[in-house]
């Protein structure tokens, strides 16, 4: 009996009273929207990347752009992505007023895209010379090639790295309450400093991201079965 | 861009009206690092010819027949094709390679797409085919090597010599002025050789150009116009079958041949 009514309060305390369950859901909120949108600028970037390397290592060219896109994955893959999110935010963006969430987005997007770029080269590379050749010999010039041929499969191939990579970037932008940015993980440690009562909102914030993570994986399954129906 | 398409076609006129050769080969080279895989290589072609290659391993036939079509950048030497030199780095390449239909070892299907879309790819995407146009060659072409029933299936659902067929009709579907075959038969189990090898006497009955790599001297004996026999990246004897196989000239060609037949 004691305990029911102690989780009650407990309840009451950190949820309820004073509207405090609106820290976790717009925290929430703020999550999705700098993964959702990360998410987008590490594709892109990863893509780009990706493509310039593996051209690089086909055919020789691009040697610039290579060398820029080594410099951009060593340093992004060899510092924390916290540092990388504090120098934005403070060194880049330290005499402009800019919005707390573009700043995250874009951290994490960097970031993401480093990862992205070498997982899609792996699978770029992972597809055999013959299909290039093949290719190439039917007439496409090298960008066709690679839009038709290479990079569907090579898509094919990485999906679960990819899927896997989303949902380390979701977990990763936790952290961005050291800028100052409401996440989910920041509201649940507002709720904290209001109450005193760590347990609850901590607990409920790790089964939302628990929740998003289980959801993502199931997501990803599906689609990987999908695609390997379609070619066997 | 324009002016050297111009100047092509007019090189491709002039070399219609020429009755020169479809493939003029002159003095080709081609080294990796060290090694010269090609060392020399001229030859001849003409529209109809069937010729075969034939040599010992690591004799430079892969990469005499990649050169054709520039999967290998030769080191030196010309190569004209219907009167243009597409060695020249000026050439568009991949013009050309339309024109000339290639054949691997190892298939080379493209796996995410169905027989149909392996067959349709290139006509509609670069020869500006329509859809209807392009499956209804496609059809026609699947129906020849009877294999009409496969056209919705995916690549990893038929057997080596299913595969080796569609890679065949992949090339004719672009309608090739040549076709490149590379041990078209190598990677299959024995029992399916017959079938590849039937299209491809099927091709040359039809006066198809072809020039063939290939280790089945039977077949070569029974379909080439011309033979070429080559070691250490040259052409050591050229000569019809008959008198290829039965009076070889040079002493490589007959311990070749003591060997392999
Ligand atoms: N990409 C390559 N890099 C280095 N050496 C090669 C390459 N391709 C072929 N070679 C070498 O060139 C020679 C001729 O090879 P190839 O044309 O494949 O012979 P064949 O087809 O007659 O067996 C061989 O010694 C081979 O090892
Ligand atoms: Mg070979």
């Amino acid at each position: 009996m004691n305990f029911i009514t102690d989780f009650t309060n407990d309840f009451y305390l950190n949820f309820i009273k004073e509207d405090r369950w609106k820290y976790i859901v717009d925290g929430l909120g703020v999550t999705l929207e700098v993964t959702l949108f990360a998410v987008l600028i590490g594709i892109a970037l990863g893509f780009i990347v990706a493509i310039i390397r593996s051209t690089h290592d086909k055919t020789g060219k691009m040697k610039f752009l290579n060398w820029l896109c080594n410099i951009y994955l060593t340093v992004i893959r060899g510092t924390p992505v916290l540092v990388q999110l504090l120098i934005i935010y403070f060194v880049i963006f330290g005499s402009v007023r800019v919005d707390k969430v573009l700043v995250a987005v874009i951290a994490f997007g960097i970031n993401s895209g480093a990862y992205v770029a070498e997982i899609v080269r792996g699978g770029i590379m992972s597809i055999d010379a013959g299909q290039f050749e093949a290719g190439r010999s039917l007439g496409f010039n090298y960008t066709q090639t690679m839009i038709h041929i290479i990079l569907p499969q090579a898509l094919k191939n990485v999906l679960p790295a990819l899927g896997n990579e989303f949902i380390v970037l979701l977990k990763e932008t936790s952290v961005a309450g050291y800028i100052a940015l409401e996440d989910l993980t920041k509201g649940a440690d507002i709720i904290r400093s209001q109450t005193f009562s760590p347990m609850m909102p901590l607990l409920a914030v790790a089964a939302i991201y628990l929740a998003f993570v289980m959801m993502l994986s199931w997501l990803i399954k599906v689609l990987e079965r999908r695609l390997r129906n379609s070619e066997r | 861009m324009k002016d050297k398409k111009s100047v092509n076609a007019a090189l491709k006129e002039a070399w219609a009206v020429s009755g020169s050769p479809l493939i003029q080969v002159k003095d080709l080279k081609k080294s990796f690092k060290e090694l010269d895989a090609l060392d020399g290589v001229s030859v001849d072609i003409n529209k109809g010819d069937v010729v075969f290659v034939v040599g010992p391993s690591g004799s430079g036939k892969s990469t005499f027949l990649r050169c054709l079509n520039r999967l290998e950048e030769p080191t030196e030497g010309q190569i004209l094709f219907e009167g243009v030199d597409i060695t020249d780095p000026k050439t568009d390449i991949n013009l050309h390679r339309q024109k000339m239909g290639m054949v691997f070892q190892q298939f080379n299907l493209f796996p995410h797409m169905s027989i149909m879309k392996n067959l349709t790819l290139g006509p509609m995407k670069l020869q500006g085919k329509s859809k209807e146009e392009a499956e209804a060659e496609a059809k026609r072409l699947l129906e020849r090597v009877g294999l009409s029933d496969r056209a919705d299936a995916y690549p990893n659902q038929l057997s080596g010599g299913q595969k080796q067929r569609i890679a065949i009709v992949r090339a004719l579907c672009m309608k090739p002025d040549v076709m490149l075959f590379d041990e078209p038969t190598s990677a299959l189990d024995p029992e399916m050789v017959g079938e590849v090898l039937a299209v491809m006497r099927d091709l040359a009955e039809e006066k198809m150009t072809m020039v063939v790599v290939t280790h089945e001297m039977a077949f070569a004996k029974e379909v080439a116009s011309r033979v070429i026999f080559m070691a250490d990246g040259k052409i050591v004897e050229e000569a019809a079958p008959d008198e290829f196989f039965e009076h070889p000239k040079t002493e490589r060609l007959q311990n070749f041949l003591a060997k392999v037949l």
